[in-house]
């Protein structure tokens, strides 16, 4: 009984304590599981992978270095694919960091493309201003969709770095969100995926797929499949579009350059030991109340 | 002193100690600012001005990545520190984030929205040296109105005019109410119903598909039995109770499923957070 008091009135630090080390330790030993990529991920992958040469997308980047575990995972895979399939890439941000968040992936990107020509000789173009462009952050949420649904140059003046956009080639391809063959967005919240859809993708009527942490989710899934193409929920569908990418690029295939695949292994095992304490908190309400009502 | 604040202490005092001895066997990166040094091949010539070979030329550089990557995992075990208890240094990073969070915003949005947006429209010439792309651009005095009405938000500092603030405040919220009314009716009422109407028989390209159907019925019968749940003008007795449970199961089973997302995404952060101390600050994590 002595024991089964200790585990009803286990201390909250001893359960805080016990998580820290299910992330800790797989991260430290590099403990790795399995990706099986679901129907979803795979419908998006395969989406991506349809895209002909050229095609425009944007990328919008809402999100900040709060959500940045779950998010850039699928954003530098998405990023890695966009460029692989010789898309016209444009970049933009409804969050302030999100243009930082952006250029991020950019050097990321730049880096793995660099290590590719170095390995196999393949060249990616990805010069800016021809194969993408960064417009940067824009104050105003739904306000900002709404304007470039019919006309970037009235939001963005210029691009992220002050260049005016008459000047950018590829700007003049795409000057509005009705010109683009597919929206790909990255949220972490308001003003984001919801947003999107509602201010630009269901008027412009282009197709969009997502990507939102988590606790986002559950509120995004009905938009599916009419609304929304394809959502990746946090970080786990991040790590079976990693794998699909691994196994389509093999460069990219290293775990090192896969973030939500290294992710995953420590979130396993925490989901493992969270798990354990929900079934050890229903044994012993079941028990307390077997007792309550024999007495 | 409780024993479980002298468990805190001491094992507090193991991680510092812990801590510098790594630093001290050179395992982590140093806290105080350290020399970089790169190595480039630089071409050496004769006296004629001649390629005669390559010279490997090492070149150092400050660099500022311990003491930042020290001080940035010093904040996060300060915000993981309320974990144990709230404490001041939990409190110093809470209150350092979110002043640094605004300041961030409002020089984001000084930059990239206001001079651009609103002063490079108006005068072109005077930001053009920040700003190089609106160097040619001709005024567009209609841009005075936002800026009037910019003005008039700030008046709310001011008790005797602070009522002008109203003028762009009726603005604000008329025009995101209007806006967001008619896209909300039409993304998140019209077409959530059209795609709620799906035939409980799925047959798609392939012929019959079983697991089409069977989810088509269960979100028929969620819907249903959802909607009688909040149907409050009749007793839920008969059948009509029977639904309003099922309705009760269908929302505890999407709690649920929220739950599960909200702890992945919880989970995830720590992930995040943990590997930024284990790896970069540490360097403890194997292969």
């Amino acid at each position: 009984m002595a024991f089964y008091d200790k585990i009803r009135n286990i201390d909250r630090r001893v359960i805080f304590l016990l998580i820290g080390l299910s992330v800790a330790l797989p991260l430290i030993f590099t403990i790795r599981f399995p990706e099986f990529p679901t129907p979803m991920v795979k419908q998006i992958f395969g989406l991506m992978e349809d895209l002909p040469p050229g095609a425009k997308v944007l990328v919008s980047f809402d999100y900040d270095p709060a959500s940045e575990p779950e998010l850039q995972p699928m954003a530098t895979a998405w990023m890695r694919q966009l460029a692989e399939k010789r898309a016209k890439i444009y970049i933009m941000a409804l969050w302030p960091i999100g243009q930082d968040m952006a250029r991020l992936s950019i050097d990321a990107l730049k880096r793995d493309l660099a290590d590719k020509e170095r390995e196999t000789g393949e060249k990616v173009p990805f010069e800016y201003g021809v194969n993408y462009v960064n417009l940067g952050f824009k104050s105003g949420a739904q306000g900002v969709i709404n304007v470039v649904l019919t006309d970037f140059e009235k939001m963005y003046p210029t691009d992220a770095a002050g260049q005016a956009l008459s000047t950018i080639p590829l700007m003049k391809e795409a000057r509005s969100l009705k010109d683009f063959d597919l929206i790909v967005n990255i949220s972490a919240g308001t003003p984001g995926l919801k947003e999107w859809i509602q201010f630009g993708a269901d008027p412009a009527g282009v197709r969009i797929v997502g990507g939102s942490t988590a606790v986002q989710a559950p509120l995004l899934y009905p938009y599916y499949p009419k609304q929304l193409y394809g959502l990746l929920g946090g970080l786990k569908p991040a790590a079976e579009y990693e794998k699909l990418m691994g196994d389509r690029y093999p460069q990219y295939a290293d775990i090192q350059k896969n973030k939500g695949r290294i992710r995953m292994g420590a979130q396993a095992v925490a989901h493992l030991v969270i798990m354990a304490f929900i079934i050890i908190g229903n044994i012993t309400f079941f028990i307390d109340r077997r007792r309550e009502r024999s007495r | 002193m409780s024993r479980g604040r002298i468990v805190f202490l001491v094992a507090g005092g193991l991680f510092l100690a812990f801590l510098l001895f790594r630093s001290a066997t050179g395992g982590m990166v140093p806290p105080w600012p350290h020399t970089v040094e790169t190595q480039a091949m630089e071409p050496q010539y004769n006296e004629f001005g001649l390629l005669v070979g390559e010279n490997a030329v090492t070149t150092g550089a400050t660099s500022w990545k311990g003491p930042l990557t020290w001080f940035a995992a010093f904040l996060t075990l300060c915000i993981l520190s309320f974990l144990y208890d709230d404490n001041p240094l939990y409190k110093f990073a809470e209150h350092l984030f979110v002043g640094v969070s605004a300041a961030y915003w409002m020089v984001m949005g000084f930059w990239t929205t206001l001079v651009p947006n609103l002063f490079g429209k108006l005068t072109p010439n005077l930001v053009s040296g920040v700003l190089e792309g609106v160097k040619d651009n001709t005024p567009e005095w209609h841009y005075v109105i936002p800026l009037i009405f910019g003005i008039l938000l700030l008046t709310r500092i001011s008790e005797k005019f602070g009522y002008l603030s109203r003028l762009s405040l009726a603005f604000i919220v008329g025009t995101t109410a209007g806006l967001n009314f008619v896209q909300y009716l039409k993304s998140d009422f019209m077409l959530q119903i059209t795609q709620t109407i799906t035939p409980l028989v799925a047959i798609g390209a392939e012929g019959f598909s079983f697991w089409g159907t069977f989810s088509n019925i269960v979100l028929f019968v969620g819907v249903i039995c959802g909607l009688i749940y909040f149907f409050f003008s009749k007793e839920h007795t008969g059948v009509f109770g029977a639904a309003s449970r099922i309705g009760i199961w269908v929302l505890m089973i999407s709690f649920g499923a929220s739950f599960g997302f909200t702890v992945m995404g919880r989970i995830a952060l720590l992930v995040g957070r943990m590997e930024f101390l284990l790896r970069d600050w540490m360097n403890l994590v194997v292969g």
